[in-house]
């Protein structure tokens, strides 16, 4: 698997929808329809998200009849397990601490309540 | 806020970009005093100590972080440390001679926010992705990583 590839499954599962998509793919295959029933949102919505996951590797989809099933695809998901994904995990913990740190520089007074918010 | 990293393929590079709320001035000021790098840039669980950090063209670095058993040493030398562009090399005391060099640079975004982009160059594609293991082997800590939360239901299903 490519690098570049590893960082469109990392955004791939960046967004809470597809990540709820591939939770329930792992059930077993589904229709967009079936996919979109149990979320606030529109089948194109829908089929945006899934092609973002289809483009990641994540799924792959297949015509049975008229319908267009999407099946969930494990093996991008090992791969991104590996070093980016930490990477990336890595570099959120430092710059979130970056963040209390500016934040307590720019507002000392409020450091206690800023603390209870988090 | 979160950080956004890209890795090319084929190129021993790897990006960031990550926008902060508060101006360039004090951003910059958390990158070169050491009192204040302290509070940020090691992992929660493990103290950080700082042996040395002259954040000057031609000064050095050296910190360790230790959780009292285990100390991971790291080290390099900056070459500019001005908020438009930062420059130093970057040595894990585990993987001696693999020297990377870390360019950052700083920006006004507006409303007192800063964006900042970073690349770090690796001498070759195999030594970003084995410094990268060997360096995140011990900082992903936090309870963080959505993937590992995500990952056991998935593979369990996917192996089915």
């Amino acid at each position: 698997m490519q690098v570049d590839q590893l960082s469109q499954v990392f955004g791939a599962l960046a967004d809470p929808t597809r990540r709820a998509i591939l939770m329930r793919l792992a059930d077993g295959d589904l229709t967009v329809a079936d996919l979109a029933a149990p979320f606030p949102v529109s089948q194109p919505a829908i089929s945006k998200h899934l092609k973002v996951l289809e483009s990641a590797g994540l799924i792959s989809r297949t015509r049975r009849a008229t319908a267009r099933l999407s099946h969930l695809e494990a093996e991008p998901l090992r791969d991104a397990a590996k070093w980016l994904a930490r990477y990336q995990a890595y570099w959120d913990a430092r710059y979130d601490q970056l963040d209390e740190l500016l934040a307590r520089l720019q507002h000392p007074e409020d450091d206690a309540e800023r603390k209870d918010d988090r | 806020m979160k950080t956004k990293i890209t890795a090319p393929e084929g190129l021993p590079f790897i990006d960031m970009e990550r926008e902060f709320d508060a101006p360039v001035e004090l951003v910059h000021r958390a990158y070169v005093e050491p009192e204040l790098v302290k509070q940020w840039l090691g992992p929660r669980k493990y103290e950080m100590v700082i042996e040395q950090w002259d954040a000057r063209d031609g000064g050095a670095y050296r910190f360790v972080q230790t959780d009292g058993e285990n100390r991971y040493g790291f080290r390099g030398v900056f070459h500019r440390m001005a908020p438009d562009l930062m420059v130093q090399t970057f040595e894990f005391d585990g993987a001696p001679g693999h020297v990377s060099l870390d360019t950052q640079r700083l920006e006004a975004v507006g409303d007192g926010r800063t964006r900042m982009t970073s690349r770090s160059i690796f001498m070759s594609v195999e030594d970003r992705d084995a410094m990268i293991e060997a360096g995140m082997s011990q900082g992903v800590d936090d309870g963080y990583n959505r993937l590992d939360e995500l990952l056991p239901t998935l593979m369990v299903a996917a192996a089915r």
